[in-house]
C-alpha cells in the first residue's frame, strides 16, 4: 500500500460495517483499548455514592427483628412495648405485607416479614423504624415473639428422610423442592463402548459472595403517591416487579427503582429482598423516607450463595480418554427458600456438555429445602460444583489411564459451531488455545509430577482444569416474548451522547461497556459519553446484571441504537458536506469523507446538522437472544447466545507434615471472544482467580448444630468478615493471565463473557495440584488444610489416600428420581423434543 | 450497621486519676487503650460499660526504657506498630517483636497497644458474635447465659486465650506492673492469667496495667510460632511461645514452652520442657519434645480450623518453635 492509499484508507472504521464480530483490531478505535472505566476516578477517590451514602430530610432508620428459631410457627407477636419506645415511628409485621414474592414465578415463597412460619435463624419477623438506628435496635429488643418450634431440617440427607414437617407446601413432595431426570442419547451403549468406567462421589460445600458493600436501601413514598427506592441491587427490574406485586394496589408505574452502584454483587444482590420491600412499606406507613443498612451478619442471612452440592459422577472413557457416556447426579441443599434454586438445579447438569463433547448424557438433580439461609446464584451459578466434580474426575481418569490430563482434555473438546447432546448451541470455542497457553506458560510438561521440594521443605505440585460458562441466559426468568435488553440514545446540539439503559454496574464495568460500544460506533471519546443506567423511570428495561448477560445483551442493544443514531447523524452530515452517506466515516469525534479525510465536520456540528434536518435525535435498540434449539421440558436452562472458555494451571506448595499449603502462582487463559477492553477483562479474570482461591482454600457457609436438653440449636457458625475466612492479599498469588480471542458472531464485536467463567477451574485445579504434589485426593471443596492432612494420614496408614464423602449409594440421600425424560441427541437424529412423557405423579413417585 | 451503645468518655491526665475514676464507677467503668478489642466487643454487647476511661492522656505509659540492669520496661500504651519496629527489641527480643508483628493487621497494630494485647478478652466462636446471634443460642455463660456451648456439661467457660504476645512473655518470664489506688505491684506475667474463660485475669478490676518488664538478655533464646488460616488478620489457633536457657556447652538448663490459642490461658507444655532438660537441642531431642506437646494442647471446637487437627499438628509447631531456639 502506497502512502497516498494509506491516507485515503485510514485505519479507522469503514462506513459499511465497522462493527463486524470479526473486525480486525486495527479497524477499531475504542474497542480493545485499555481505556479507564468511566466511573474509575470517582470510585478510587471514594466519591461514588452507594445506597448507604444516601440521606434524605426526615429520614427514619429501620431495623429488622429476625427469627431466633431455625423452624417454628409464630404463635404470637407483641409489639406494644416496642411501639412506645423512644423515637419509634413505625412497626410492621408479616400481616402488613401478606402477598408472597420470589425471584422466579414458580417459587413465590417469601414474605417481606414472615407471615406465620420462620424457616431459618435470621428470617425477618418484625420491622421497626425510628429516628435513630440505635432506637430501632433497642425497640426490636422490646418485641416479644412466641414461637412453637418445629423439627429442624439441617441437611440434604435430613430433608430426604423427612416428609413432614415440610418447609413449604409446594414443590415435588416432602422437602424436595425440585427433581429433574433427563437422559440424552443411549447411556447403555455409551458405557458398553467404554474401556474404563470411573465412579466418584464428591462434595462442594456452600459459600457466600462476601461483597464489600453490605446491602442498603432507601425508600421514599412521596406526597404525590409515588414510591422511589434506591437500593444495592443487581436487578432493579425484578425488584420493581416484586414491589408492584407485594405493594398492590400501588400501580407499577408509581414505583421507581434506582439501583445504586453496587459495591460488589457476585449474584448476592440479584433477588428482590425482604428488607427492600419492608422499607418501601414502612415509608408508605410513616410518610417519611426510610433507610435500612444491613449489618455484615444480615448479609449472611440474605445469602443466595453457592449451594452445598453432593455429586455422584459415573464416566465412561475409551483407552485414549474419549468420553463415551456420563451419568451425573447432584443433590443440592437449597436452604429455606426457592430463590433461583430451580435454575441452580438445572445448571448443575446443563453445561457438562459444553466444555467436552459428551456423546451420551444422563443427569439427575434434586434440590432440598433446609433450615438455612437460602442459596441462590453465586458467580458461576450452579455450574461451579459439577465443574469441580468433572475436572477432578478427569484428572483421576487420566491418572488411571496414564495419560497427560491436558492432552486428554484436548481430545474431548466440544466442537465449535455445534449442537451438544442436550441441544445447546456452541458458537466460537477457544478452549484448545486456552489449554495450550497455560500448559506452555506453566511449564506443565516438564514440571508436572516432579514433587520438587521448596527450601522450607514443602512439595510442589501443578494442577490443571478447564471450564465453560454462558454469556447470558437464553430465556428470561419470567415468561415473556419481550427483548431482554433495551438501550436509548439521546444526542443533542452540545455534542453530548447520553446512553440510557436498565443495566446495573456492579463493579464489573457494564456502564463503561455501553460507552465503549457507543463510542466506537459514533466515533466519539467514550469518556465524554454520559451513561444513565438502572433507573426504572428513566431507562429502558434490561433484565439485570446476572448470568454474565450484560456485555452481550446490552452491548448488542447499544450497538443497534448507536447504528440508528449514526444513520441519522450521517444523513445530516452528508447533506452538510455534500458527500454520499455511504462514504462517511465516524472517528476521532469527527465525521468525514473516507475518500477525502480533510473534508469533514466535528461530531457536534454533524449532530447539529442532523437535528436541523430531522428534529430532536433519539434512537432505541434492543436485543433478544436467538431461539433455543432445546424444546424438551427443562431445556430452557443452559442455552446462551455464546459460551466462554477457560483453562488454568495452579501451582501449590504443600507441607507434608501439616497439610498446610500455599498457592504461589496461577496461570489462567480465558476465551473471551473479543476483549472490549483487555485491562478491564484482566481485572475480571484476576478477580475470579481470587474468589476461586477463596472457595478452594477456605470459604464455607458452616453451621453450628448443637442440642441441649432436647432443644436443637442450628445457626450459621461464623457470620462475620473476621471468621468467615476469605483470602487476604497475603494469600493472593502471582497470576499470569492470557486473554484468548475467538470472536463469536452473536457478541458485540465478537465479545463473550468474562465475569464468571474464569472462577470455575480454580477449585478443581487446586485439588488436582495437591494430588500432583503429595498424592492424595481431596474430593470435597474447600480443600482445607485439615482435609489434606487427613488424606495424608490415611495414605500413611495404608488406607485410601483420599478425603471426601463416602462412595456408593449410601453416600448420597435416598431419592426416587422416577423415570427419565428421554431426548434423542442431534447425532441420533433428535429434534430437541423428548420422545417420552414420564409420569410426574407426586404420590406415586414417593 | 452495628452501633456502639451510649457511654460517657473520660480522659484522665494521670494514672492516679484513672484508677480513681475506675474505683468511683466500679463495674460500670472500663479502661480503654487502643480500643481495637473493646469497641467491637461493645458493639456486640459483650461489654457495656457506661463509663469508658481512656488512657491516652496518661503520661509515661508510651515509652520503651532500657534499664540499668539490662531489663526493658515497655509502657502499656506503646503502639504495637512501634514495638514491632523498635531497634532494641528487634536486636535483643526478636521473638517478642515477631509476636507483636503477628498480631492482626498493620492498621489495627497502629491503634492497638501492648497493654491491650496482654489483657485481650478471651475468644470463642459462641461468644464473639452479635447480640442477635447469641440470642438465638440463648447465650452462653461468658455473657448473658448459663451454659458453655463448647462443652455443655462443663461448669466452666472454655473461651480461648488469643493474644500473640502472652505465650512469649510467659515463656521468657517477663513481669508486669499493676497500679491501684493502694499503690503498685509487680508480678510475673504468667501469674497475671488463670485457666478460666471468664475470669481469665488475676488482676483486680481497679488495677491498671502500666508496664511490661522484659528480662535482661542472657543465656536464653526464645521464639514464637503462630498457626492461623491466613498470614494476616487472624487470631492464633495455636501460638507457641518457647524459651530455652542453655549453658556454655549448649545443654539445656531450663525450658519454658507455652501454648497459646489452645486453652483459656497460655498452657505450659511441662513434659515437653522436661524432655529438653540436660540435652542439647538436637533434631531428635526436639522431635521427642514436640511429641509431648500434643497432650497439654486442650483445643476445643470454638475457634477457626478443625479441633483435632490443631491438636495433631501441635507437636510439629512446638518442634519448629524449638528449632528456632537453637
Amino acid at each position: 500500500m502506497g502512502l497516498d492509499e494509506q491516507k485515503t484508507a485510514p485505519s479507522v472504521v469503514r462506513a459499511d460495517a465497522p462493527w463486524r464480530h470479526d473486525a480486525k483490531k486495527d479497524e477499531l478505535r475504542v474497542i480493545g483499548k485499555p481505556i479507564r472505566k468511566i466511573d474509575a476516578r470517582s470510585k478510587v477517590a471514594g466519591l461514588t455514592k452507594f445506597a448507604d451514602d444516601l440521606k434524605l430530610p426526615r429520614m427514619l432508620h429501620m431495623k429488622l427483628l429476625r427469627s431466633t428459631a431455625a423452624h417454628a410457627v409464630i404463635k404470637h407477636i407483641d409489639v406494644s412495648k416496642a411501639k412506645s419506645m423512644p423515637g419509634v415511628k413505625g412497626v410492621l409485621t408479616g400481616q402488613d405485607m401478606p402477598i408472597p414474592f420470589g425471584i422466579l414465578p414458580v417459587s413465590q415463597d417469601e414474605h417481606a416479614l414472615c407471615l406465620d412460619t420462620v424457616r431459618f435463624v435470621g428470617d425477618p419477623v418484625v420491622a421497626i423504624a425510628a429516628m435513630e438506628e440505635e432506637q430501632a435496635w433497642d425497640a426490636c429488643r422490646a418485641v416479644e415473639v412466641e414461637y412453637q418450634t418445629l423439627q429442624t431440617i439441617g441437611s440434604s440427607h435430613e430433608a430426604a428422610a423427612t416428609d413432614e414437617p415440610r418447609l413449604h407446601d409446594y414443590g415435588v413432595r416432602g422437602n424436595i423442592h425440585r427433581l429433574e431426570n433427563l437422559e440424552f442419547g443411549d447411556l447403555k451403549d455409551g458405557f458398553a463402548r467404554a474401556d474404563h468406567i470411573r465412579e466418584d462421589t464428591v462434595f462442594f460445600e456452600g459459600n457466600t459472595h462476601l461483597p464489600m458493600e453490605q446491602h442498603a436501601t432507601l425508600a421514599h413514598f412521596d406526597k404525590d403517591g409515588k414510591l422511589t427506592i434506591w437500593s444495592s441491587t443487581q436487578t432493579p427490574h425484578y425488584l420493581h416487579r416484586a414491589l408492584a406485586r407485594v405493594l398492590h394496589p400501588l400501580p407499577a408505574h408509581h414505583i421507581r427503582v434506582i439501583a445504586c452502584p453496587n459495591g460488589g454483587g457476585f449474584g448476592g444482590k440479584s433477588d428482590p429482598f425482604n428488607h427492600e420491600i419492608a422499607a418501601a412499606k414502612m415509608s408508605m406507613l410513616t410518610g417519611r423516607p426510610v433507610k435500612i443498612a444491613l449489618t455484615r451478619e444480615e448479609v449472611f442471612w440474605c445469602h443466595r450463595g453457592r449451594h452445598p452440592v453432593l455429586m455422584r459422577s459415573k464416566m465412561g472413557v475409551t483407552k485414549t480418554g474419549r468420553i463415551t457416556a456420563l451419568d451425573f447426579e447432584s443433590y443440592l441443599d437449597g436452604g429455606a427458600y426457592g430463590s433461583y434454586g430451580t435454575a441452580s438445579t438445572f445448571y448443575t447438569g446443563a453445561l457438562q456438555t459444553v466444555t467436552y463433547a459428551v456423546e451420551n448424557y444422563h443427569f439427575r438433580g434434586v434440590r432440598f429445602f433446609t433450615c438455612k439461609a437460602p442459596c441462590g446464584p453465586k458467580r458461576g451459578h450452579g455450574t461451579v460444583q459439577p465443574r469441580f466434580a468433572i475436572e477432578v474426575q478427569l484428572d483421576k481418569v487420566a491418572c488411571d489411564l496414564g495419560l497427560d490430563p491436558a492432552e486428554m482434555r484436548k481430545q474431548n473438546l466440544a466442537p465449535r459451531e455445534s449442537l451438544t447432546a442436550n441441544f445447546l448451541r456452541i458458537g466460537s470455542m477457544g478452549l484448545g488455545a486456552c489449554i495450550d497457553k497455560v500448559v506452555e506458560g506453566s511449564g506443565w510438561k516438564a514440571r508436572r509430577g516432579k514433587q520438587e521440594r521448596t527450601k522450607d521443605g514443602r512439595i510442589r505440585g501443578l494442577g490443571l482444569a478447564c471450564s465453560s460458562y454462558l454469556s447470558g441466559a437464553g430465556l428470561p426468568i419470567y415468561w415473556n416474548g419481550l427483548p431482554h435488553s433495551g438501550v436509548q440514545l439521546k444526542l443533542d446540539r452540545s455534542g453530548l451522547v447520553t446512553v440510557f439503559c436498565g443495566s446495573t454496574d456492579i463493579g464489573q464495568g457494564s456502564d463503561s461497556v455501553l460507552s465503549w460500544i457507543v463510542g466506537e460506533v459514533l466515533g466519539v471519546d467514550p469518556l465524554g459519553i454520559r451513561v444513565v443506567t438502572s433507573d426504572t423511570d428513566l431507562t429502558p428495561v434490561d433484565l439485570g446484571s446476572y448470568s454474565s448477560r450484560v456485555t452481550v445483551m446490552t452491548g448488542n442493544a447499544a450497538m443497534q441504537a448507536a447504528e440508528r443514531a449514526r444513520d441519522i447523524v450521517a444523513r445530516g452530515a452528508a447533506e452538510h458536506l455534500q458527500v454520499p452517506v455511504n462514504r462517511l466515516v465516524f472517528a476521532d469525534a469527527r465525521v468525514f469523507d473516507s475518500e477525502n479525510p480533510d473534508k469533514g465536520i466535528s461530531f457536534q456540528d454533524a449532530v447539529i446538522a442532523a437535528e436541523a434536518r430531522c428534529g430532536t435525535i433519539g434512537t432505541v435498540g434492543s436485543y433478544t437472544p436467538p431461539k433455543t434449539a432445546a424444546k424438551f421440558r427443562g431445556g430452557g436452562v443452559g442455552p446462551s447466545p455464546s459460551y466462554s472458555y477457560s483453562a488454568c494451571v495452579v501451582e501449590v506448595e504443600v507441607d507434608p507434615d501439616t497439610g498446610i499449603y500455599r498457592v504461589p502462582k496461577v496461570w489462567m487463559a480465558h476465551d473471551i471472544g473479543r476483549a472490549l477492553n483487555a485491562a478491564v477483562a484482566m481485572g475480571q479474570i484476576e478477580g475470579s482467580v481470587y474468589m476461586g482461591l477463596g472457595e478452594a482454600m477456605m470459604e464455607e457457609m458452616a453451621y453450628r448444630d448443637r442440642s441441649h436438653k432436647g432443644h436443637r440449636v442450628f445457626v450459621h457458625k461464623i457470620p462475620s468478615l473476621l471468621e468467615y475466612k476469605s483470602p487476604s492479599t497475603m494469600e493472593m498469588p502471582e497470576v499470569v493471565t492470557y486473554v484468548v480471542e475467538d470472536p463469536d458472531k452473536n457478541g458485540p464485536f465478537g465479545a463473550k463473557e468474562v465475569g464468571q467463567g474464569p472462577l470455575l477451574p480454580i477449585m478443581p485445579a487446586v485439588a488436582n495440584a495437591v494430588f500432583d504434589a503429595v498424592g492424595v485426593r481431596v474430593d470435597e471443596n474447600p480443600i482445607s488444610f485439615e482435609k489434606v492432612f487427613a488424606a495424608l494420614l490415611a495414605k500413611k496408614e495404608g488406607k485410601d489416600a483420599r478425603f471426601g464423602p463416602s462412595l456408593g449409594k449410601d453416600g448420597v440421600p435416598q431419592v426416587d428420581f422416577g423415570d427419565s425424560l428421554k431426548v434423542k441427541t442431534p447425532w441420533q437424529g433428535g429434534d430437541g423434543t423428548a420422545w417420552n412423557e414420564p409420569k410426574r405423579d407426586k404420590k406415586a413417585a414417593k | 450497621m452495628l452501633r456502639l451503645p451510649t457511654f460517657s468518655y473520660h480522659r484522665p491526665k494521670t494514672a492516679a486519676e484513672a484508677v480513681r475514676l475506675k474505683k468511683e464507677h466500679g463495674k460500670d467503668a472500663m479502661f480503654v487503650a487502643g480500643g481495637t478489642d473493646l469497641y467491637p466487643n461493645m458493639k456486640r454487647r459483650h461489654q457495656t460499660p457506661t463509663h469508658v476511661i481512656s488512657l491516652q492522656d496518661v503520661p509515661g505509659l508510651a515509652s520503651v526504657d532500657v534499664q540499668q540492669d539490662g531489663t526493658v520496661a515497655i509502657g502499656a500504651m506503646c503502639r504495637l506498630s512501634d514495638l514491632e519496629r523498635h531497634a532494641h527489641l528487634l536486636a535483643h527480643y526478636p521473638a517478642f517483636a515477631h509476636a507483636v508483628k503477628e498480631i492482626s493487621t498493620p492498621l489495627l497494630r497502629n491503634m492497638g497497644t501492648i497493654g491491650g494485647n496482654l489483657l485481650l478478652d478471651t475468644r470463642c466462636t459462641y461468644y464473639d458474635q452479635s447480640h442477635e446471634w447469641r440470642e438465638s443460642i440463648d447465650f452462653c455463660m461468658k455473657k448473658d447465659g448459663a451454659i458453655c456451648w463448647v462443652a455443655p456439661g462443663s461448669p466452666r467457660c472454655w473461651a480461648v486465650q488469643s493474644s500473640d504476645t502472652v505465650p512469649v512473655v510467659c515463656a521468657i518470664e517477663a513481669k508486669v506492673e499493676l497500679v491501684s489506688p493502694e499503690g503498685s505491684r509487680t508480678i510475673a506475667a504468667s501469674d497475671l492469667y488463670r485457666d478460666d474463660g471468664i475470669q481469665y485475669l488475676t488482676k483486680k478490676p481497679e488495677e491498671l496495667l502500666t508496664r511490661l518488664l522484659l528480662p535482661a538478655p542472657g543465656n536464653w533464646k526464645a521464639s514464637y510460632l503462630k498457626l492461623r488460616r491466613r498470614d494476616t488478620f487472624d487470631f492464633p489457633v495455636l501460638g507457641v511461645g518457647a524459651c530455652v536457657w542453655t549453658d556454655a556447652q549448649g545443654v539445656v538448663t531450663k525450658a519454658s514452652i507455652r501454648l497459646g490459642g489452645a486453652g483459656s490461658f497460655a498452657i505450659p507444655a511441662v513434659d515437653a520442657e522436661k524432655a529438653l532438660l540436660g540435652h542439647k537441642l538436637t533434631d531428635e531431642v526436639i522431635a521427642a519434645a514436640g511429641e509431648k506437646a500434643m497432650k497439654p494442647a486442650r483445643t476445643m471446637d470454638n475457634t477457626d480450623l478443625d479441633v483435632y487437627w490443631r491438636r495433631k499438628v501441635a507437636p510439629v509447631f512446638v518442634a519448629r518453635a524449638l528449632l528456632a531456639c537453637k
